[in-house]
């Protein structure tokens, strides 16, 4: 198991570091430009390009972070293994949630 | 008599000020988890080590001051102590190279549960060695004609490199994560581990690189590598553990894990 996290971990970093500068190039650019809200709903509304852009951005976020939040728990608290566990994966089914809302929200 | 050596010249209690150049002024922990540093007033002498100083509190002031060696020589790893915030051998250490404006503060060793003075209980450091199957397991009897082994192979090499650990437990003390993380398995265990796993003659390879991966172990690690920088005897536990990572991922993707 922990073999299997480590390897996930680093595969979502992976895919992460691509997926994070243009996330941000994107931010930048819409508004340098002055896109409206309306303009950039315009643009990703019913793209399946966005919607597999981000949902593989929540997707790996939503694994990757957790795995770390696990370590960070096991080192900076007094919680057992099985607690961090628990609160690890709540935060990654929390993480999932909430962005595929999000991206469901820009794309459908 | 400056420095408040008595007329036999034995060392004082004193206050903490740095006065003749002649002498060191030590600051011991005394104590279990509870204590206090008690400063002392040492003769400086040429070729001192931060043992030989803390022997000589213990002979000339504080018969009651515990703390452990054996060889004096940098083979038996028990004297480690903590000297002016950093892990070292004691024995090993020459004063001069650590004493910061004549001073001295010696403490016991971080992350193992003290007993008194400098002494701490090294079970957890050994508890964790066993966890990381620290056990050698033959794959051969004494019947069999005495494995050859290749001094010049990787393996064997890789092993070589990482064999000569003399279990001083600085490596533990240095390391932050078995600061913050109990259930880490630490520095010292894991390299053990991978010498282990090169081993050609260890039946368990795959069980010991197995259990290396497992809750605790390597994958713990940050890689800050304190535990290479303080090692007393130059071993590189980051690179056995940058390795086993690297084996033990192989096994995963290519089979045998």
């Amino acid at each position: 198991m922990e073999r299997q996290l480590f390897v996930l971990q680093r595969l979502t970093a992976l895919v992460l570091a691509p997926l994070v500068l243009v996330h941000l190039g994107l931010i930048v650019l819409a508004i340098r430009g002055g896109l409206s809200a309306a303009e950039i709903l315009g643009r990703t509304q019913g793209s399946v390009g966005w919607a597999l852009f981000y949902g593989a951005f929540v997707l790996a976020a939503a694994v990757h972070a957790p795995i770390g939040l696990r370590n960070v728990l096991n080192e900076w608290t007094p919680l057992g293994r099985r607690a961090a566990d628990r609160l690890a994966l709540a935060f990654a089914v929390l993480l999932l949630a909430l962005g595929l809302r999000a991206v469901l929200a820009v794309v459908a | 008599m400056p420095g408040g050596r008595n007329q036999e010249g034995r060392c004082q209690p004193m206050t903490d000020a740095v006065g003749d150049p002649g002498e060191l002024l030590v600051r011991v922990w005394r104590g279990a988890e509870e204590g206090a540093f008690a400063s002392y007033r040492v003769p400086a002498r040429p070729n001192q080590t931060v043992l030989d100083v803390v022997t000589e509190v213990q002979r000339h002031h504080a018969p009651d001051l515990a703390y452990r060696f054996a060889c004096r020589v940098g083979v038996c790893g028990s004297c480690a102590m903590t000297v002016n915030g950093v892990p070292r051998w004691t024995c090993r250490t020459h004063v001069r190279r650590v004493a910061a404006e004549g001073t001295l503060t010696v403490e016991p060793l971080r992350s193992l549960p003290r007993i008194r003075d400098l002494a701490v209980d090294m079970a957890p450091f050994f508890e964790k060695w066993q966890a990381a199957g620290a056990a050698f397991e033959p794959s051969a009897t004494r019947a069999d004609a005495p494995a050859r082994v290749d001094p010049a192979a990787p393996e064997r090499r890789a092993a070589d490199a990482g064999i000569e650990c003399i279990n001083c437990a600085v490596c533990h003390a240095a390391c932050d994560v078995v600061a913050w993380d109990t259930g880490y398995l630490g520095p010292a265990p894991l390299l053990r581990a991978w010498t282990l796993v090169n081993d050609t003659r260890h039946a368990g390879r795959a069980a010991t690189l197995e259990r290396a991966m497992e809750r605790g172990g390597c994958a713990s690690c940050h890689t800050q590598g304190s535990c290479m920088r303080h090692c007393p005897v130059g071993l590189s536990p980051t690179e056995g553990i940058a390795g086993l990572k690297r084996l033990s991922l192989a096994a995963m993707f290519l089979g045998g894990g």
